[in-house]
């Protein structure tokens, strides 16, 4: 069924540049991807019909001169008019590429910063093996916080990301917002996007960085603004000390298992090994983007991580389903 | 001076001066270039089956999403092998197999300049080439890629032999690679046939000399940085690491000023074949002989200055992305110079559609489409998206298939005449070609699909709904239809070794030095050296303009021993008689010690690493100690 599907949908797919497909780039509208997408259908144009007339002139070549004749005649003086084409031909090409080149230098021009100038907000983005971590500072005066694998970003407002690894390469990608751009230690790369439509995109790493590159991936989800400001203010509230005896159980089976690797903030928990837990409720995906956020996938993941995700950080945690059944309340409550 | 036929003493007498000892000490010693030759190629060819089987593995892993068939380890580690083989162990050597069995015969000489060197070199390469496999079996093979990033490669983080074995077997690769083009470099300069000018080599000739000066700058680039990172990773230095104020991004200049011209050399000798034998089979010249090659040597002028866009998105000043873009767009000029000469040959000339002419026809195409797909990856703005995508994936197996593969095809049909004494079978031919071309195409043009969908490269398996599984089952039986083609290719070979149509020593009327001597070559090449006129000395009889007539039948007989001709670089002037080592085991000595050296190193076994070197040292004074003349009765000057 599948591959019926596919059957049907593939050249639609290939003729309209894919438009539904998560990570596809030539459909973006965003000002960054927008502008390199414009300059991606151009090029892509020209070099589709370059090869449409190399391939036209390299069969009629053959045809023309597909007479049936002895194999061994040899003829054909030096100069027929062999070099004219050279000289045409290389002629067109250059002026081609130099207008690409052109093309290519004011797209680079365009997409260096805003149009602003500056991008009003700044957010930090560490590259751990194999998950993202987001550290928001709106001001002095209200504090910091953290957060992993999705960030929530404005609508119509220039989004600055200061790219930073905790390791090895990465590359932070979310293709219908902008290019790529590499996470490197010892460096700081910097980067910005802008999102017109409010929506979930994906970003993917994009630099091979050890076996679960494959799976480390992301959402910036881009809200309207008000909308943005209420989400960092209930980021910014943190977890308040749930009541109720179940919610004290999994505060204290959390501490236990968790709390070394984890940060819980309004708790002990302080781990900065793997992504801040606080309001982990609030989150769609879990593993870096792999798997739904419901509670059962979440008591498997806890336990069965290196099943869900071979060679992850993240070890197959031994509890009890008792214990279970308590701690993913607590994680998913908000 | 003597003239043809050579009577039957001398020329017995040349055969037994140049021929091989029997059995397995000449099996070992020689240093004949045709023998070392045919081992580069088929030591090349077994790598290639190696790295299509491990690639073949890696496309049943990606056929649908979310498959389980290897680890995220295995995958890894499959991969860094599929492109360190396809690249360092494959597509240079069997240019190099081309090169050390045709230029001799194309120059007219009896040898490469340096014998032994040649020897040395393909037993350095062999060695090498086992050495980087070892790991594999032990479940130790290089990770990294084949571009291998640190500080993913650091030993922080890859803490096994797997990237020892990628760095020191680099370095040990990267000797044979040196020596072997020093060797080339030499010999294209001093041992051409008196008369065969600078103007009148054959465009093969002029690829493989631009390869290997361009491989004299680019390599020690890799051996350094491979040497800096063994260091690194065993004795605590910093170059690459941040803790000690190191900078990672250092390994990826290192890397790509050495990897960009690198690419080059692995295409231009593979330009040069079709740019030789396209015209044999369109019955004319090549068009534009003085345009290709300038722009065969532009390009690889060009190309040490481009490396910069494998780094386009590493976050570097615009102004520096700008000029590397700009100049990264502006190489497709002498590329677009080839593809017009050669368009302009088969319409001015006359096709004869054997199956050579198939593989150089199909690689025009190719050629085309890997040539704009870089185009677009070299516009810096749109390569932010494209990099590390599939679509680079589709990029570079154009190139370096379409390219590479294609034309060295094509180049073994139309040699092997000349390798073997018989003719490859056509229809077999013909079939193994379409499988090939259409496999190919059903593999690598979808990715350049899935590329635009956003499907990021190396990784081991991907979701479901990132909607690229069907193109992907489809890349994956386009990979296996390649296969079979290749599979079928090489039956067609081996068979027709023993029931090809014998060919005679010029079956193609080909114009070229190489195909006035029979098929196979005797061991000393030429009975006579050759002088020179014209750039197509087997032809001038029918081409109108051509009014010199090369000396065929008349030259140099030099029979005092292994002797040839030195000539002048450009205008190739004869002015020394040069003096040709025998058989020898000092190259496989000095490679055995080598090896010895290599693997105590990566074993932590310092003790016989330095016995390893000290045996190299002593065999290297051995080599350079003089041999007594073959004629002390009437001693000769030499050079």
């Amino acid at each position: 069924m599948i591959r019926a599907r596919w059957i049907l949908s593939c050249p639609a797919l290939a003729l309209t540049g894919c438009a539904s497909l998560p990570l596809s780039y030539l459909d973006s509208t965003a000002p960054v991807g927008g502008r390199i997408a414009q300059l991606g259908w151009g090029m892509l144009i020209i070099s589709v019909v370059v090869v449409l007339i190399i391939a036209g002139l390299l069969v009629a070549a053959i045809w023309r001169g597909s007479t049936e004749v002895d194999g061994r005649e040899l003829a054909v003086r030096r100069d027929t008019g062999g070099m004219r084409w050279i000289y045409v031909g290389v002629g067109i090409s250059s002026a081609v590429l130099a207008i690409s080149a052109i093309w290519t230098l004011l797209t680079l021009k365009a997409v260096a910063q805003p149009a602003s100038g500056a991008a009003p907000l700044t957010i930090g983005i560490v590259a751990h093996q194999w998950w993202w971590q987001a550290d928001y500072r709106p001001s002095q005066a209200q504090g910091n916080f953290t957060t992993a694998n999705e960030v929530h970003i404005p609508v119509g407002v220039p989004v600055r990301f200061e790219l930073r690894s905790a390791d090895v390469i990465h590359s932070f990608w979310v293709p219908k917002l902008a290019g790529k751009t590499d996470v490197i230690p010892g460096r700081t790369n910097s980067m910005w996007v802008e999102a017109r439509q409010p929506g979930i995109y994906r970003g993917q790493c994009a630099e091979y960085c050890g076996i679960e590159h494959a799976l480390m991936s992301f959402r910036v989800i881009a809200e309207p603004i008000d909308r943005f400001r209420s989400w960092q203010a209930a980021e910014l509230s943190g977890r308040s000390p749930q009541q109720g005896s179940a919610s004290a159980q999994g505060a204290a089976i959390f501490a236990a298992h968790c709390g070394a690797c984890h940060a819980m903030r309004g708790t002990e928990a302080g781990g900065a090994y793997g992504p801040d837990l606080t309001n982990l409720g609030s989150r769609t995906t879990l593993a870096a983007g792999m798997i739904q956020n419901t509670p059962r996938n979440l008591a498997y993941w806890i336990r069965h991580a290196q099943e869900v995700k071979p060679g992850a950080r993240m070890p197959n945690v031994p509890l009890s389903d008792a214990d279970v059944a308590k701690l993913v309340p607590y994680l998913e409550a908000r | 001076m003597a003239t043809v036929p050579v009577p039957a003493p001398e020329q017995e007498k040349l055969v037994r001066t140049w021929e091989t000892a029997p059995g397995v000490y000449g099996w070992c010693a020689t240093v004949d270039h045709k023998q070392i030759g045919i081992r580069y190629l088929v030591t090349s060819i077994v790598f290639l089956l190696l790295g299509g089987v491990e690639a073949l593995t890696l496309r049943i892993q990606l056929a649908q999403p979310n498959l389980k068939f290897l680890a995220p380890e295995q995958y890894d580690q499959l991969f860094s092998m599929h492109g360190v083989t396809m690249i360092f162990l494959y597509a240079l050597p069997v240019l190099s197999g081309f090169s050390n069995y045709l230029w001799p015969l194309m120059l007219g000489s009896r040898d490469m300049a340096f014998p032994r060197l040649n020897a040395l070199s393909y037993w350095l390469y062999l060695f090498s080439g086992i050495f980087l496999y070892v790991g594999l079996p032990l479940g130790q093979a290089p990770n990294g890629g084949w571009f291998n990033y640190v500080p993913y490669t650091s030993s922080e983080y890859d803490p096994g032999i797997n990237i020892d074995i990628f760095a020191l077997g680099l370095i040990f690769l990267g000797i044979s690679t040196v020596v072997g083009s020093a060797n080339f470099v030499v010999t294209l300069l001093r041992t051409r046939a008196p008369g065969m000018s600078i103007n009148r080599m054959p465009i093969l000739v002029w690829g493989t000399m631009t390869a290997s000066v361009a491989n004299l700058f680019a390599v020690p680039a890799l051996s350094l940085a491979c040497f800096m990172l063994w260091l690194d990773r065993n004795f605590g230095t910093s170059f690459f690491a941040v803790r000690g104020g190191g900078q990672p991004l250092l390994w990826q200049h290192l890397f790509w000023s050495f990897g960009h011209p690198w690419v080059y050399a692995l295409v231009l000798p593979s330009m040069g074949i079709v740019s030789d034998a396209l015209p044999v089979f369109c019955r004319r010249p090549l068009v534009g002989y003085t345009a290709v090659a300038l722009a065969t040597v532009t390009t690889m002028v060009i190309g040490f200055g481009v490396w910069v866009h494998h780094m386009f998105a590493t976050g570097l000043p615009t102004m520096a992305i700008s000029f590397f873009s700009a100049a990264s767009i502006i190489i497709a000029v002498p590329s677009a110079i080839a593809v017009f000469a050669w368009i302009a040959t088969i319409w001015t000339g006359r096709p004869v559609f054997k199956v050579p002419f198939l593989y150089f026809a199909g690689f025009i195409l190719l050629f085309v489409i890997g040539g704009v797909s870089g185009f677009m990856t070299a516009s810096a703005a749109l390569d932010w998206q494209l990099t590390d995508t599939y679509f680079v994936v589709a990029h570079l197996h154009y190139v370096l298939l379409g390219i590479n593969l294609f034309p060295v095809l094509g180049g073994l049909v139309y040699w092997f005449p000349k390798f073997s004494g018989r003719m490859m079978d056509e229809r077999l031919g013909r079939w193994a070609f379409w499988i090939m071309f259409i496999g190919f195409n059903l593999a690598f043009f979808p990715m350049h699909i899935v590329g635009l969908e956003g499907m990021p490269r190396r990784i081991y398996t991907y979701p479901a709904d990132l909607g690229v599984g069907g193109w992907n089952l489809l890349i994956t039986i386009g990979a296996f239809m390649l296969a079979s083609g290749i599979l079928l290719f090489l039956y067609n070979l081996v068979r027709s070794l023993s029931v090809g149509e014998v060919a005679g020593p010029n079956p193609w009327d080909a114009p070229t030095l190489e195909w006035s001597t029979s098929s196979p070559p005797p061991p000393q090449n030429f009975d006579i050296i050759p002088i020179i006129a014209s750039r197509h000395p087997l032809w001038e009889d029918r081409l109108e303009d051509v009014e010199d007539r090369s000396q065929l039948t008349t030259g140099y007989l030099l029979d005092h021993g292994r002797e040839t001709i030195g000539t002048t670089p450009l205008d190739a002037e004869p002015n020394v008689i040069l003096r040709m080592p025998g058989d020898s085991l000092l190259p496989l000595c000095l490679a055995v010690a080598t090896s010895v050296l290599f693997f105590a190193l990566l074993s932590k076994l310092w003790l016989i690493a330095g016995l390893g070197f000290a045996a190299a040292l002593v065999t290297l004074i051995l080599w350079f100690a003089p041999e007594p003349l073959a004629d002390p009765e009437h001693p000769r000057l030499y050079a």
